[in-house]
């Protein structure tokens, strides 16, 4: 008999209301478990790659380079220097002798190029092992150059996607503060923790300038250097995808001593409360903020919500799972999908935390199942247990409720549907109706009556 | 002639583990392991699914900073009980990364060490192949695979039978189905190796297999040794001896060689030492297929006449597809490969000296910044290749013909059909519609008729 649930991941898995609240969880992989994380190279590599005018440069042998081609739906207003895939593709006599002389070489041709506005220099696990000094080829090709060159000391075994997080947020840290914050208005936040994805930060900072705040930096979707380096300008930080960008927000605090709000921009109450938060942290500055706030939120609302319970209709009732990389997605869904009559029965991330995990357990319902760094047979197993009829995942997932004809949404990097704002809600509860009301599901086998009928024949036989 | 630069943009290769992990989802039960960091078997899964749509099981012994320093046996060898323990896993492939290269770890030793620990088990076969990531492409790690399977899973010639091993490359899974019809219509029993034609483009599941159906028996491999010959498709591998090689060392079997099946002249040349095996002449469905292709080549031909053509990809595909392009009356003006490669130059050369009157710019060891460069130049009227070339046929505002493997743009990349006569004739209705379809697009009134 096979093992789905591993012995050593089971005090990953948690069902809520069958024992008390207790879950592990940030801990490495499980060598042979095909966990469906990534590593600390990815994790920094998704939180710069949309600073669209910075060269991203991978240290490294080609592949960390080749499978984050233009890898994220990351969009940007101008230059689109982030989308090219640029290595020192590591060969063995560099393995033998050192990287460091093609290092220097590439960054001095790539930089005269494409004359970007900084550069970003990513580790991997070969550059840990082989001991290359790459912050001091960063130093001398910035002296040079004239530009900031940061190393991003992503080397991939070094812990999971959370490490490379911080290793983004400290290679970031050093730019700020380096810009001048002149004409800054008082009014003004950065956007931190959000990739514009199909232009999902233009949809919050349309939001933020109708009710009169100035955005200075958007980090990092359709970022930019210059932003960044005067983003320590701004009133208040807004950290969405905690996990990738609260590093920042905290080193931000204790230098400049900006202050910082936890925000979402999914779902319906999430995104309002979102901006009352920026709205209160305005008031004493501009009291009629409050005012125009309660207004926009009154003005998309009344244009979503009959729009929503129209697709309510379908949707009453139906049974969600999801595997998300951080748990902010997660909270906010929990919350869409109950606007839409339907139920979260099984939700999981690949890096939460015991605090991410308990705020899960408190607002899910009894019998959800909730777990850490899930693998694709355990995901299996959850979704007949559960017979979910959607998941929410990335493309890793995908193929997992397919072949067991479930219906899904790309909540994923690469997707070209805005799921953030009040419009993101409706797109979200588009894309889930759309995948739910197909047609096709009545022919899977898993559902089909064919199969029902044999089954049942079998049954009366037996 | 392009500069050369010392870093890579936009590369058009992968690397060596994919190859690896690519070849071990061809084996009925097995699963591909990657000894290394975790985010290596994740991005390669992410990669290859957006192309198959399939799920794509690759363990990871998902070594941190502990097994960098002190080695990665432990993990490695936990790693293959816990997928012994979720997986009905009649073969486990083990590929090692730049990571355990580069640390040394003796995978052969450990898997010895494995096998010995825990012989009161049943085992699944344990092969591995050393696959730096920094050393060679995809292919390389494609080649090297097979020829580990081929050395280490073929013990002992066995017992004589009439099979014919084919060792058919990196093709799509329509490819492969095709070659295995082919095989029994021409009544030529093939154990192709690898075998992704249902592994990586399945069935709908009533349940959740935790292995896909499909891929070469680990019997059938075991029994390569004892066959007629094998077939190799391609100039496999470069500098080693491939798993034909080893197989006609070890065990006499005779090794042949073909370029890989692509177009009419290839195909041919593939149909004719498919005969020397064959219980009877061309299938008649090869035969039809041969005569439709002809026909439409005729009816086809002025379209095309002289477009100018560049093509990029995996070494062996490029020149098939170039030696079908340049039969077909199409101009490859810059032919170029990620790979490093010496043969590459003399094969594309071969292939096009008989149909084409110039020769084009021909690159190894190129990236798509390369190819671009050299594009600017050449004034090209449509790529052919994977669909990484998308960039450059939007700024070039050409058509790109999608062909291979990694097809991230498109749905259906993996019932792409490349190879044999129907395979040449699909891919022949796609050129010159795409030719038709441009000259369509910008007529100023367009038309109804061509």
């Amino acid at each position: 008999m096979n093992q789905t649930i591993l012995d050593e991941r089971k005090s990953q898995v948690h069902r809520i209301g069958e024992e008390p609240f207790a879950m592990a969880c940030d801990r490495p992989s499980l060598a042979g478990a095909v966990s469906q994380r990534a590593c600390v190279f990815c994790g920094s590599r998704v939180v710069l790659y949309p600073i669209a005018d910075a060269l991203h440069l991978v240290h490294g042998p080609i592949g960390c380079a080749t499978y984050t081609w233009d890898i994220r739906g990351a969009i940007s207003s101008g230059p689109q220097l982030h989308r090219l895939s640029f290595s020192t593709d590591l060969q063995e006599m560099d393995v033998i002798f050192g990287g460091e002389k093609k290092l220097e070489a590439s960054l001095r041709e790539l930089i005269q190029l494409h004359a970007p506005k900084a550069a970003f220099v990513y580790s991997t696990c070969i550059v840990g092992l082989i001991g290359d000094d790459m912050e001091a080829v960063c130093r001398r090709v910035a002296t040079d150059t004239g530009i900031p060159v940061l190393p991003v000391m992503s080397e991939g075994f070094k812990g999971n996607k959370r490490e490379g997080y911080t290793a983004a947020c400290k290679a970031m840290f050093q730019l700020v503060g380096t810009g001048d914050t002149a004409g800054i208005s008082p009014m003004s936040v950065n956007i931190l923790g959000d990739f514009n994805l199909a232009g999902e930060t233009w949809i919050v900072r349309e939001y933020f300038r109708r009710m009169g705040v100035e955005v200075v930096a958007n980090i990092t979707g359709d970022g930019r250097v210059d932003d960044i380096r005067r983003c320590h300008g701004a009133a208040l930080n807004l950290v969405q995808c905690s996990g990738a960008t609260m590093e920042l927000a905290k080193m931000m605090q204790a230098e400049y001593g900006t202050p910082f709000q936890r925000v979402s921009y999914l779902g319906v109450e999430d995104m309002a409360d979102s901006l009352y938060k920026v709205a209160d942290f305005f008031a004493d500055k501009d009291p009629s903020i409050k005012a125009r706030t309660v207004e926009l939120v009154r003005a998309e609302l009344s244009e979503l919500m009959p729009k929503l319970a129209e697709l309510r209709k379908d949707l009453e009732g139906k049974k969600v799972a999801m595997y998300v990389g951080g748990s902010f997605k997660a909270f906010s869904l929990i919350k869409a999908f109950r606007h839409l009559g339907m139920r979260v029965v099984v939700v999981g991330s690949q890096t939460g935390t015991e605090e991410d995990y308990k705020e899960l357990a408190e607002i899910s319902d009894p019998g959800t199942i909730i777990v850490d760094d899930a693998n694709p047979l355990e995901l299996a197993q959850f979704i007949k247990e559960k017979d979910v009829d959607v998941f929410v995942g990335g493309v890793k997932e995908r193929p997992i409720a397919y072949k067991l004809g479930v219906g899904f949404c790309d909540h994923n990097h690469e997707r070209k549907i805005a799921l953030e704002g009040f419009v993101g809600m409706y797109n979200f509860a588009r894309e889930i109706h759309a995948s739910v009301m197909s047609p096709v599901w009545r022919f899977m086998p898993r559902r089909s009556p064919v199969r029902a009928a044999c089954a049942a024949k079998e049954a009366v036989n037996g | 002639m392009a500069e050369n630069y010392v870093s890579t943009t936009n590369a058009c290769k992968m690397c060596t583990p994919m190859g690896a992990a690519l070849v071990f989802k061809g084996i009925e039960n097995a699963v591909p392991f990657l000894h290394g960091s975790q985010g290596c078997a994740t991005y390669m899964r992410r990669y290859i699914i957006s192309h198959y749509r399939e799920p794509v099981d690759i363990a990871s012994s998902a070594l941190g900073e502990k097994s960098a320093v002190y080695g990665g046996g432990p993990n490695l060898k936990k790693g293959i009980l816990n997928v012994m323990r979720k997986y009905d896993v009649s073969l486990v492939g083990v590929a090692t990364t730049c990571l355990t290269e580069t640390i040394g770890d003796d995978v052969g030793r450990y898997l010895n060490e494995f096998r010995e620990e825990f012989s009161d088990l049943s085992l699944p076969e344990l092969v591995h192949v050393s696959t730096p990531s920094y050393s060679g492409t995809h292919m390389e790690g494609w080649h090297a695979a097979v020829r580990s399977l081929a050395d280490q899973v073929v013990r002992e010639k066995g017992k004589a039978h009439d099979g014919v091993n084919l060792l058919p490359g990196f093709l799509s899974p329509a490819d492969y189905r095709f070659l295995k019809a082919l095989g029994q219509r021409a009544g030529v029993r093939f154990t192709m190796l690898p075998d992704l034609s249902e592994t990586m483009d399945g069935v709908i599941w009533d349940d959740y297999h935790s292995l896909p159906d499909g891929g070469t028996p680990v019997a059938e491999i075991r029994a390569m040794g004892g066959a007629a010959g094998t077939v190799e498709f391609g100039m496999s591998g470069g500098l080693f001896e491939s798993a034909a090689g080893v197989l006609e060392r070890k065990f006499g079997v005779p090794a042949r060689r073909t370029t890989m099946p692509i177009g009419l002249r290839a195909t041919d040349q593939f149909m004719d030492v498919l005969a020397e095996f064959a219980s009877c002449d061309m299938p008649a469905k090869d035969a039809f297929d041969r005569g439709r292709l002809l026909d439409a080549m005729v009816d086809g031909h002025k379209y095309i006449f002289g477009k100018r053509a560049v093509v990029y990809g995996e070494e062996d595909f490029v020149v098939a597809l170039c030696s079908f392009l340049g039969e077909i009356g199409i101009q490859p003006v810059l032919v170029a490969t990620g790979a490093k490669s010496d043969r590459f130059r003399t094969a594309v050369t071969a292939a096009l000296a008989e149909v084409c009157q110039t020769m084009p710019v021909i690159r190894d060891d190129a990236d798509f910044k390369d190819i671009e460069d050299e594009a600017a130049e050449l004034n090209p009227d449509l790529l052919v290749g994977h669909s990484k070339g998308y960039k450059l046929a939007r700024a070039r505002n050409i058509p790109l013909i999608r062909v291979g493997f990694p097809i991230h743009d498109r749905f259906g990349g993996q019932r792409i059909l490349h190879v044999g006569y129907e395979g040449a004739l699909a891919l022949y209705d796609k050129l010159v519609n795409a030719v038709l379809e441009k000259s369509q697009d910008e007529c100023p009134v367009g038309y109804g008729y061509l």
